[in-house]
C-alpha cells in the first residue's frame, strides 16, 4: 500500500525510530508558530479589541478560555484516535502519541475550568455551578486524569496501552455531550459563539484575537506532544541498538 | 478480512454502542440535567413542590424595584409567555439588569412570590464593543415606536 515514488511514504514514519528525528525537526517549527500566534491574539485581546458593552473588561478572559476549551475536546478525539490506532493494529507509535496527548490535554481542559471559574465570579455571580456544561467539561478532567493514573498503574506497557485505549473510546462519548449541553439542556452557560450554523456573535477583532489564540494552543498542543512523543519513544525503546546511537 | 480490520470495526461497533447507552441514559436523565426551570413551567406546577429549585428567564423591564432597606429587590422573571415575582435579599450580580437573563434558586412562597436564596446573571453568546450595542438599542427602540404607532 505504500505509496509509490511520488508520495511520502506514511508508514515509514510509523516506525518509532524513523518518527523520533522527524518529530525533533518538527518541534521548533510548531513551538516557534505557537509563540507567534499567541503573541498576535495577545495583542489583539488587550490592545485592538474594543470593551464589551455589558460585560466591560472581564470578558478578555474570552481570549484564553474559548481556545483552552476548544483544545481540550479535540486534544480528547485526537488522543481516542491514536488508542483506537494502537487498538486495532497494534502499532507501538500510535499508543506513545495517545500518551504524549494525555498531559496536554488535561492542562488545556484544567485551564478551561480555571478561567472560567475567574470569569464565572464577575459576570454570573458564582465560581461554579453543577449546570450540564461545567459538570461535563470536569467529567473530562477526570477522564484524563484516569487515563494517566491508569497508565501509570499498569507495570506492562502494552497492556497499559490497551487498557488506556478502551478509557480513552469509553470517555469519548462525553466530547459531543461537552458540547452540545448548551443547546440540550438549559444552562447557566451561554450558547456557542462561533459555531458551523451561523456568523460569529460578536466583533471582528475580537474574534481575530479569539482564532489567533486558539492557533497558537493548537501549534502549542503538537509541540508539547511531540516534544512528549520523543522522551516516551526513548523510554520505551531504550534497548534498541538506534536509541544507544541517540544517547 | 483481517484480523486489524475486524478488530477496528469492532472498536467503531463499541464506540456506536456506547454512544446510543449514553444518549439512552441521558434523555432518561433529562429532567435531572435541568438548570432551572421556566416561569412557564412554575406556573403550571412542574417544579418540586417543597423543595428548592431554580428559575430562570429575563428579567422583565421595568420590573425592579428596591426596598427601602437597600438589600431587598423585587422583579419579575419571565420568559415572554408567563412570568414569575421574585424577592431576594442581598448583592446582585453585576451584570443583573432589566431585559437582561437571570437565574435564581430559591422557593415559589404560599403567596406565589419566589424567595430567592441566590441570583445568577446569565449572559448570552453575543460580544460587541458599546457603540454596537447603543446602535442595536436605538434601532430596537425605532422599532418599537413604529409598533406602537
Amino acid at each position: 500500500m505504500a505509496a509509490e515514488g511520488t508520495g511520502i511514504n506514511w508508514y515509514k514514519y510509523s516506525a518509532p525510530h524513523t518518527f523520533y528525528p522527524l518529530a525533533g525537526r518538527l518541534i521548533p517549527w510548531f513551538a516557534g508558530l505557537a509563540l507567534v500566534f499567541c503573541l498576535v491574539g495577545l495583542y489583539i485581546g488587550f490592545f485592538v479589541a474594543p470593551t464589551e458593552a455589558r460585560q466591560g473588561e472581564a470578558y478578555r478572559i474570552i481570549f484564553i478560555h474559548v481556545p483552552a476549551a476548544w483544545m481540550s475536546m479535540f486534544t480528547y478525539v485526537v488522543m481516542a484516535l491514536w488508542a483506537a490506532l494502537g487498538l486495532a493494529f497494534n502499532t507501538r507509535l500510535s499508543s506513545m502519541m495517545a500518551s504524549a496527548l494525555a498531559p496536554t490535554g488535561a492542562l488545556m481542559t484544567f485551564i478551561a475550568l480555571w478561567t472560567g471559574a475567574l470569569w464565572g465570579r464577575p459576570t454570573w455571580g458564582t465560581y461554579w455551578v453543577w449546570d450540564a456544561r461545567l459538570t461535563s467539561e470536569l467529567i473530562l478532567l477526570f477522564l484524563y486524569f484516569g487515563f494517566l493514573a491508569l497508565e501509570a498503574a499498569i507495570e506492562d506497557t502494552r497492556r497499559a496501552d490497551r487498557a488506556c485505549a478502551v478509557l480513552a473510546l469509553v470517555g469519548v462519548v462525553n466530547v459531543p455531550i461537552i458540547y452540545f449541553s448548551v443547546k440540550w439542556w438549559n444552562t447557566l452557560h451561554q450558547g456557542a459563539t462561533v459555531s458551523l450554523e451561523s456568523a460569529p456573535r460578536m466583533a471582528t477583532t475580537m474574534l481575530a484575537g479569539m482564532a489567533m489564540l486558539a492557533l497558537g494552543f493548537w501549534m502549542y498542543c503538537i509541540a508539547a506532544a511531540l516534544h512528549r512523543v520523543r522522551s516516551i519513544i526513548l523510554e520505551r525503546e531504550r534497548r534498541a541498538d538506534w536509541v544507544r546511537g541517540v544517547t | 478480512m483481517k484480523a486489524r480490520h475486524k478488530r477496528g470495526l469492532l472498536i467503531a461497533a463499541g464506540v456506536v454502542v456506547l454512544a446510543v447507552a449514553a444518549g439512552l441514559v441521558l434523555s432518561a436523565f433529562q429532567k435531572n440535567l435541568v438548570f432551572f426551570f421556566t416561569p412557564s413551567q412554575v406556573v403550571a406546577r412542574e417544579v418540586p413542590i417543597g423543595k428548592p429549585f431554580r428559575i430562570g428567564g429575563m428579567v422583565a423591564e421595568r420590573s425592579l424595584q428596591r426596598e427601602p432597606d437597600g438589600l431587598t429587590v423585587r422583579f419579575v422573571v419571565t420568559d415572554t409567555v408567563k412570568s414569575v415575582p421574585v424577592m431576594y435579599t442581598g448583592i446582585l450580580p453585576d451584570l443583573f439588569k432589566e431585559g437582561q437573563g437571570v437565574v435564581a434558586q430559591g422557593k415559589v412562597g404560599d403567596d406565589g412570590v419566589f424567595v430567592a436564596t441566590e441570583v445568577l446573571a446569565k449572559h448570552d453568546e453575543n460580544y460587541m464593543p458599546p457603540e454596537a450595542a447603543h446602535a442595536v438599542e436605538q434601532a430596537q427602540n425605532a422599532q418599537k415606536t413604529l409598533i406602537g404607532n
